[in-house]
């Protein structure tokens, strides 16, 4: 394997922000010959899980409008800022609003980053209620108050940054599977090696074409005719045991994977074992690759392995898809879907 | 084309749908002539296999005459007539290779399904749940037969098809039952369940020389059936306690096989019944195990406990102390039909076996719905149910029934 395209996987593992999601087999490191090192060691650990602050903020944020919402004029003279119905319910309104936000998990950095808005909202009107002129007496309570604020600020400021710093996470898992095949290594290599086979048992692959010794050109089906295409080449090749492929430096897709043929040791065919890894890009078409390539890659490799069997010992994959069935309900059609018609 | 559908818990009808065709290389198209229920059908119809859905084609036993082969297929022609086995079995596997035809590795398209419920998947069964394979059953005029080169039997033009017709489940199903009993000279077989898989484990177990068979059920026309098959003894559990006069026939020693012929839906006399019953009901075990406990505790030590009967699940309270303390053997599975076919055949071509005898009702495909319904109850004296597609023109005289 050439030290360019070493250097290209260890970039491609590290963009990804690999680690926390990748479980790598003892044996891919061999094969592949990479130290599949945690990468995320380098990051710095938050002292508190932010992601349970914000937890925790979204349920602040709710208890707090409720009570905004609910008693508006109790409220206001709590904090000293006197009777303003209309805008403290309006406050507590957004307050609402953004818990769940911030509890739905979606884009909760954005959440946490309204809050520091609202926080900053909530200080100045704080300040213009210190000006006004019965100010006076409610002094104590604003400045509490004011406290109270500036405290929640801080928090909502440091929640906001530590999301920011951890990685989104990608359907860029590794994945692995093996199967036991009744045919010989070198008989299940050759197979392989053509790789215009590969679209017969995997079936998230449009076409797989020779483009040179080494280089090839893949296209993976997409919805709605959709399409995503890159060139990969092979890093690694050790006659009738395996070898290893992976793209070219530039590709849109990152994609690698490792295939070994192990004779069993009791005599009774050949252990397959792969390894793959799918890297989208960010984007459009990197969210529909993820998607294509199914809510679990892990139950796509075993899938594909199945049907890679059942190929090299019968000759073709079992299927039902096709066959007549009595009239299905609503709920069979949506459940069976493409696997039963 | 016409087919029974299965179209919810306790509900069948006969649907019209598009003919089937050729998927794979490796299939060929039957015009089925009979085709029969099957107990294990009744599993499905009660609704205790689970991944059934709406318009499933119901049946894995029939039989019929080759209308189309797919390219891959050479050792079958155009205007055969076979038998078809229920299991599907590619004959390249690991387990193919040993004649474990059930659990061939490559005849389930859903495999994984299967795999989470029991650790790995047995081989496609025609008509038999999507955790089989969604293949759509034999109950029909026409079916698709994957792995055509490897399964169906032809059989000789001279015997009829209800001679013929069990060859593909409960005839080598019985006998597989007796076949794990390890019989020697002389043993005593205790069966429990008289339908069709009873009575020819029943029949097998004297023909691999059973001393004795013990025959257990609770409808005097089925006990009628086994003694005619030649169980020496039969015992109605309505009316004694099963593992007492087992221990009283066998001088305390109990039976030195016992057979399971039947399965998730047992029915015992007693309060355990009423347990399962409940427990079966809030799905808080999937099968009513109370033959599988008995059979456990009568067998003797180091005796075996051969399970034909159907299990999908998971069971309660078994006494596994007792398979443990007596050293008992268990041997289940589903039948590895292609391996008993062949000299099956030749029992029934020589006249040793005839397993028509087991038919109560002829029907024809429209009365599926009928069938199933006396089947499931018991109605009639109902034992084994055949549709019968297209009649044959009699070749040989009207059959008899010597056994009954
Ligand atoms: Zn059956
Ligand atoms: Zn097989």
């Amino acid at each position: 394997m050439s030290t360019g395209s070493q250097e290209h996987l260890r970039r491609a593992q590290q963009s990804s922000g690999a680690g926390a999601h990748t479980s790598v087999h003892p044996l891919y490191q061999e094969w592949v010959g990479y130290e599949a090192h945690d990468v995320h060691e380098e990051h710095e650990e938050p002292l508190v899980d932010p992601q349970l602050l914000a937890n925790a903020l979204g349920w602040f944020s709710i208890g707090l409008g409720l009570v905004q919402l609910l008693a508006p004029r109790a409220f206001g003279r709590a904090i000293g800022v006197g009777e303003h119905p209309v805008l403290v319910r309006a406050i507590g309104a957004r307050e609402v609003v953004n818990g769940i936000g911030l509890l739905s998990q979606r884009s909760t950095g954005t959440w946490a980053w309204s809050r520091v808005a609202g926080d900053a909202l909530d200080l100045s009107l704080l300040a213009i209620a210190a000006r006004r002129p019965a100010a006076d007496r409610d002094l104590q309570r604003l400045a509490l108050a004011t406290s109270a604020a500036l405290g929640v600020t801080s928090v909502d400021v440091y929640t906001a940054q530590a999301l920011a710093r951890v990685p989104v996470s990608e359907p860029a898992e590794m994945v692995s599977a093996s199967c036991a095949v009744n045919s010989s290594p070198q008989a299940l290599y050759a197979f392989w090696k053509d790789l215009a086979n590969l679209p017969r048992f995997m079936s998230h692959l449009e076409s797989v074409t020779r483009i040179d010794e080494r280089t090839s050109h893949w296209v993976a089906k997409g919805p709605a005719g959709m399409s995503v295409e890159w060139d990969a080449e092979i890093v690694r090749d050790d006659p009738d045991e395996g070898f290893s492929w992976q793209t070219v430096p530039g590709s849109e897709v990152t994609h690698e994977g490792t295939v070994r043929f192990d004779r069993d040791l009791a005599g009774r065919g050949t252990i397959v074992r792969v390894q793959m890894r799918y890297i989208p890009p960010a984007g459009r078409v990197g969210r529909q690759l993820g998607r294509l390539l199914g809510e679990d890659p892990q139950a796509q490799i075993e899938g594909d392995l199945r049907r890679l069997k059942q190929l090299i010992e019968t000759g073709e994959v079992a299927t039902t898809i096709g066959q007549p069935a009595g009239r299905r309900s609503v709920l069979g059609r949506v459940t069976l879907g493409r696997r039963l018609q | 084309m016409k087919a029974v559908c299965w179209q919810g818990i306790g509900q069948v009808g006969v649907e019209d749908v598009p003919d089937p065709y050729i998927l794979n290389p490796r299939d060929a198209i039957v015009k089925v002539t009979a085709t029969a229920i099957c107990g294990s059908d009744l599993h499905l119809y009660d609704g205790y296999v689970p991944t059934m859905y709406r318009g499933d084609i119901l049946g894995h036993e029939f039989m019929g005459e080759v209308v189309e082969v797919g390219p891959g297929v050479s050792n079958l022609s155009v205007g055969d007539r076979v038998v078809v086995p229920f299991p599907i079995a590619c004959g390249n596997c690991f387990y193919c290779e040993r004649e474990l035809y059930s659990l061939c590795e490559n005849s389930n398209p859903n495999a994984q399904l299967a795999e989470r419920l029991w650790g790995h998947s047995p081989a496609g069964i025609f008509g038999y749940s999507h955790l089989t394979g969604g293949y759509a059953g034999g109950q029909a005029e026409y079916v698709r037969v994957p792995f055509a080169d490897v399964g169906p039997l032809v059989v000789p033009e001279s015997l009829e098809d209800e001679q013929v017709l069990f060859l593909s489940d409960v005839l080598p199903t019985g006998y597989m039952a007796a076949e794990q009993c390890d019989i020697e000279e002389g043993d005593t077989i205790a069966v429990w369940g008289c339908g069709p898989v009873g009575l020819f484990a029943i029949r097998s177990a004297k023909l691999l020389g059973a001393g004795r068979v013990i025959a257990i059920d609770r409808y005097p026309e089925r006990l009628g059936k086994a003694s005619a098959a030649g169980a020496e003894m039969t015992v109605n559990y309505e009316e004694v306690d099963v593992l007492e006069i087992l221990k009283e026939l066998t001088g305390g020693r109990g039976p030195d096989a016992c057979i399971d012929a039947v399965g998730m839906e047992a029915h015992v006399r007693g309060v355990s019944h009423a347990y399962d019953r409940i427990k079966q009901a809030m799905r808080l075990e999937s099968d009513r195990p109370a033959v599988l406990r008995q059979a456990i505790l009568a067998c003797r030590s180091g005796g075996v406990v051969s399970v034909a009967g159907v299990y999908g699940g998971f069971v309660d309270k078994m006494p596994f102390g007792a398979v443990m303390n007596k050293a008992i053997t268990i041997k289940s599975g589903q039948t590895h039909v292609h391996r008993y076919m062949r000299s099956l055949l030749e029992r029934i071509e020589s006249g040793e076996l005839d397993p028509s005898f087991i038919i109560t009702h002829r029907l024809s495909l429209d009365e599926a719905p009928l069938g199933y319904e006396m089947f499931r109850n018991k109605e009639d004296e109902c034992v084994k149910v055949v549709f019968l597609l297209v009649p044959r023109p009699s070749v040989a005289s009207p059959i008899s029934i010597p056994l009954s």
